[in-house]
């Protein structure tokens, strides 16, 4: 087959415009972490199944190992660097912290995102809305409880307005 | 092991009539590519085949939820997460819904397309037993025009279809006026969340009088296909639902499906829970 030539996307990482160079097919995962270093998005699976490198798109949370790069052009990303404003952790960081939400750290950043994305959907969850809502997040150390409780005191902590 | 990119193309058409003429001009040489939550998959493991795939994800044409007096036409790369949210899907088709909450996590859910789940054609996929209950049929659409094919006839055998080259799932259509009819959708798999199912059945009955005025019995995983289950339906249609009916109609199933031993389950296995799931069903139809 002819030659197929690398395709430059144009789009926002973390509010910032960005010109992501690859291959079409490339895993959005890779281009973050390679291209511009967002070492935060962490690959687990590899399949769709962990969590682990979940990034938001335009609003919706989803796993970047199953976006192809092309499907990023003129979208709106944030990854988990994107997430606190400045020196300031937003509400769910912070509630990870103080619950001892997080240990070994590699489901964090997805687990962070899927929290946070579900608060913008429903600020005043139930715990079964959180318990669905990080359902496609996998964590081998915590056994998930401290999580839901970080989760239910940042949406305390979070004005639903903010 | 990862597949080798430079044997891949992934193209992103202008629009759908763009993507149809691609289609036509090169029969059999692009293959769709939707949301990616399968494909890419695949490719990670090296099991994607090479070549030429055409990106879907970007045209407007296949998106969004129509309502008309008797259907409910779902587009193809409506997503898991737009079926949750669509109150007419939710109020007239329950199973389908139940069918999206039950399919990966979020994430998967906000990329995953019915389209999609049709034209990967796993005969273990959850949603195309619900679309049977609802007697869908599918819209193919090619620069020759748009094709109406029934649901049930669409799947001609493990991964293949009526569906030319150059033809795309455009829409789904649903029948509506299933609001009053008694509906379940159970799937059994090693746990409840994120695994493929063992068996997955969806069934609709309609009670208003003393018979079975009409019933839907559709399953997955039981057969090279999603299989609708019309001797079990026949069985139970138009007589009163006793338990002579219903051991009749459990009776009918086991020649309705084909099941087999996998890595998931066995045949066994697969026909006990399958007549199971339906005896429960109609059982709580009764009391």
């Amino acid at each position: 087959m002819s030659e197929v030539s690398a395709v430059t996307v144009s789009c926002r990482v973390n509010g910032v415009p960005a010109e992501l160079r690859g291959h079409p097919m490339d895993r959005l995962l890779d281009v973050l972490r390679v291209e511009l270093l967002l070492t935060g998005t962490k690959e687990g699976c590899g399949e769709g199944e962990c969590g682990a490198c979940s990034v938001v798109i335009d609003g919706q949370l989803v796993n970047s190992c199953l976006v192809p790069l092309l499907h990023a052009r003129g979208t709106s990303i944030t990854t988990i660097e994107g997430v606190a404003k400045g020196d300031r952790l937003h509400a769910v960081q912070q509630a990870f912290i103080t619950n001892g939400g997080a240990q070994c750290g590699i489901c964090t950043p997805g687990m962070v995102l899927a929290a946070v994305t579900l608060l913008e959907r429903t600020p005043e969850p139930s715990l079964d809305d959180i318990r669905t809502a990080l359902a496609g997040n996998l964590c081998r150390c915590t056994g998930y409880t401290r999580i839901f409780e970080a989760v239910l005191q940042a949406c305390r902590a979070t004005p639903p307005e903010t | 092991m990862r597949s080798f990119l430079p044997e891949f193309d992934l193209r992103a058409p202008a629009n759908l009539v763009d993507a149809l003429e691609t289609l036509a001009h090169e029969p059999g040489t692009w293959r769709p590519f939707a949301g990616g939550t399968d494909l890419m998959v695949l490719l990670e493991a090296g099991k994607l085949p090479p070549g030429r795939y055409l990106s879907l994800w970007g045209l407007p044409e296949l998106r969004g939820i129509e309502i008309t007096d008797d259907e409910i036409v779902v587009g193809a790369l409506t997503t898991y997460t737009d079926v949750l949210q669509s109150d007419a899907l939710q109020a007239e088709c329950p199973l389908v819904c139940r069918a999206a909450a039950e399919t990966g996590g979020v994430a998967t859910q906000n990329r995953g397309t019915i389209g999609g789940n049709i034209v990967n054609a796993s005969p273990a996929a959850d949603t195309p037993p619900a679309l049977l209950v609802y007697d869908a049929d599918v819209d193919l659409v090619s620069v020759r025009g748009v094709r109406r094919v029934p649901y049930d006839r669409f799947h001609l055998g493990y991964k293949h279809m009526d569906l030319a080259p150059d033809e795309l799932v455009q829409s789904v259509r649903l029948a509506r006026g299933r609001g009053g009819w008694l509906q379940a959708w159970r799937k059994v798999g090693t746990r409840r969340a994120q695994a493929i199912s063992k068996v997955c059945l969806a069934s609709a009955i309609d009670l208003t009088g003393a018979a079975v005025r009409d019933i839907r019995i559709a399953l997955g995983s039981v057969a090279p296909t999603v299989a609708r289950a019309s001797l079990a339906e026949a069985a139970i249609r138009g007589r009163a639902l006793t338990h002579e009916t219903i051991a009749a109609g459990c009776n009918a199933l086991a020649r309705d499906i084909t099941p087999i031993d996998d890595l998931r389950s066995t045949a066994e296995y697969r026909l006990r829970v399958a007549r199971n799931l339906l005896e429960e069903f109609l059982s709580s139809a009764v009391a």
